[in-house]
């Protein structure tokens, strides 16, 4: 069954739609990349997916006893504010929030949060301030936070813009093995190469028009091959491809 | 002299309701500032002094007017801000200045009410003894809850998106900001007057936000900084026979800028090294 189901769902901004018509299903253990150009409404996307906004038409729903609080998230832009007193470590444990009801922090809520940073390579930022660590470091502080909350679904927008290459490359590696543990990965990014490599399906938004399907299909898609400069690397395509010059 | 000041029953009474009002101020000042909602507890005052004026013209006891009254009227201002399509400031202002007109008015139709009076600019030395136990049973509470939510008032001040993503419910929480200041407004009103709440919620916030860097620290700096400013200000007042609230005012001021004054410092000492290393 499927986790999460976009039934022709409509999404835009003061009854003005942004995507329309959108029909697709995402299952448990997928790794989703979303692509497309700048302002074709992928963040849009995402924040009908969290329930940030609500769609205009058709219904976006949960499945599979996925809730809410089951949800990892990292943000293209927070609304963080410039003068925001925070900790990194404080940071980081505001992920932790979505579950359990107490007031305090738990043991084992401390400890995911320890974990995290240090997945996110930022154990030694700890004791800093937040808002006084650079581009790059407070998206792996944003990282570490929406690991926390991540129990079944990770959502990702844009995650590794401001991250060096080194760290981008980590970070792959990094979602690559929680996919294989059992968590379903929605990303949105402009780094097409990595998406084919990783992704097991693409979600293609353009402007009147969207793809949804598996790497493979997209990659024979006319939009995927309007949209990469790659050749498909796939053995049937390079045989043909040598077979034709 | 100050042992002499505290075989006075009054004294020692407002001291301890003194104490607590300031610290429950200074706790939501810091989740008010930095959810840039300040400009609502100066609202809420106005709103309460309006309420009161009534209640004094209908000769209705004048809290149990005044607490529901600035619960919705929190509410209210809450709602307007977040919603982003009307302009929040204005509307405030619009709605505190109504209620204030509203209160002014009634007083004169009235006859001049020397209650009114004391609202407006305090009037901490004259608490009954009723009115302190109310005041301590409600700054309790609020002290209380804050400590129940303060994770989730954390969580809901950085990034309201992502707790709402992640499924807290980011409505509810602000509920309880929105009814912990009314509270605090309410008790802090009959104290410091409605000119001058607004004075003991902001203050303490912004000074410790000067030097503290951690939110757990502005918060303990916050309540410190404001005990003891309320404290020193009390003194003078005694001493020097000046308003009370006014005193309490100054004080705050008075650390705020001695703490800015640090801040200017060490950002200089900082750039003097970062300068001598690179001359080096
Ligand atoms: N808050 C908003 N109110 C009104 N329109 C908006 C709002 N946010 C985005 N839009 C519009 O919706 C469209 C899609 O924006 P969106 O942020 O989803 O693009 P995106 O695909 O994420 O782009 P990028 O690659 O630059 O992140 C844009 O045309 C934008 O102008
Ligand atoms: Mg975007």
């Amino acid at each position: 069954m499927s986790l999460i189901k976009f039934a022709d769902v409509s999404i835009g901004y003061e009854g003005v739609n942004v995507l329309s018509n959108l029909s697709f299903e995402i299952n448990a253990g997928d790794y989703l990349c979303i692509v497309g150009e700048n302002g074709s409404g992928k963040t849009t996307l995402m924040k009908s997916m969290l329930g940030l906004i609500s769609p205009i038409s058709g219904t976006i729903s949960f499945n599979d006893g996925l809730k809410q609080n089951h949800i990892g998230y990292l943000p293209q832009q927070s609304k963080i504010q410039k003068d925001f007193p925070a900790s990194v470590y404080e940071v980081v444990l505001s992920g932790c929030l979505s579950k359990g009801f107490l007031p305090f922090y738990s043991k084992f809520q401390k400890k995911t949060a320890f974990d995290n940073m240090q997945k996110a390579g930022i154990s030694d930022l700890k004791n800093k301030c937040f808002r006084e660590l650079s581009g790059g470091q407070q998206q792996r502080a944003l990282l570490a936070r929406a690991l926390c909350s991540t129990e079944k679904l990770l959502i990702l927008d844009e995650p590794i813009t401001g991250l060096d290459p080194i760290a981008a490359q980590e970070l792959y590696t990094l979602i690559k093995q929680l996919n294989h543990n059992g968590i379903t990965v929605i990303m949105v990014t402009h780094d097409v190469n990595a998406a084919i490599v990783n992704a097991s399906h693409i979600l293609h938004l353009e402007k009147e028009t969207y793809f949804y399907g598996t790497t493979h299909t997209y990659l024979h898609s006319d939009i995927g091959k309007r949209f990469l400069v790659t050749d498909c690397p796939c053995d049937n395509c390079q045989k043909n491809h040598r077979g034709g010059v | 002299m100050i042992a002499e000041m505290f075989t006075y029953n009054f004294i020692i009474r407002a001291f301890v309701v003194g104490i607590l009002v300031s610290l429950c101020a200074s706790l939501l000042g810091v989740t008010l500032v930095l959810k840039r909602y300040s400009m609502i507890g100066d609202g809420l005052s106005h709103v309460g002094f309006g309420a009161l004026a009534v209640a004094a013209a209908l000769n209705i006891a004048p809290l149990e007017v005044a607490v529901p009254v600035i619960v919705i009227a929190a509410f209210l201002l809450l709602r307007i801000s977040e919603n982003s399509k009307i302009n929040g400031d204005a509307a405030i202002a619009i709605i505190s200045s109504t209620a204030l007109a509203i209160g002014v008015f009634t007083a004169s139709l009235s006859g001049i009410n020397t209650d009114l009076n004391s609202y407006l600019f305090g009037s901490i030395l004259a608490t009954s003894n009723s009115d302190a136990i109310m005041c301590v049973i409600l700054a309790v509470i609020v002290i209380v809850m804050y400590f129940i939510f303060y994770n989730k008032i954390f969580a809901v001040t950085f990034d309201e998106n992502f707790a709402r993503a992640t499924g807290l419910k980011p409505s509810i929480y602000n509920m309880v900001i929105a009814l912990l200041t009314a509270l605090t407004i309410v008790i802090g009103m009959r104290i410091m007057g409605t000119l001058l709440i607004s004075a003991l919620i902001i203050f303490p916030a912004i000074t410790s936000m000067r030097l503290c860097k951690r939110f757990k620290s502005v918060i303990v700096c916050s309540g410190i900084l404001s005990v003891i400013c309320f404290f020193a200000g009390m003194l003078i007042s005694y001493n020097y026979d000046t308003p009370t609230g006014a005193s309490v005012v100054l004080t705050n001021c008075a650390a705020f800028l001695v703490f800015w004054l640090i801040s200017i410092v060490k950002v200089k000492i900082t750039k003097s090294k970062t300068i001598r290393h690179i001359n080096l």
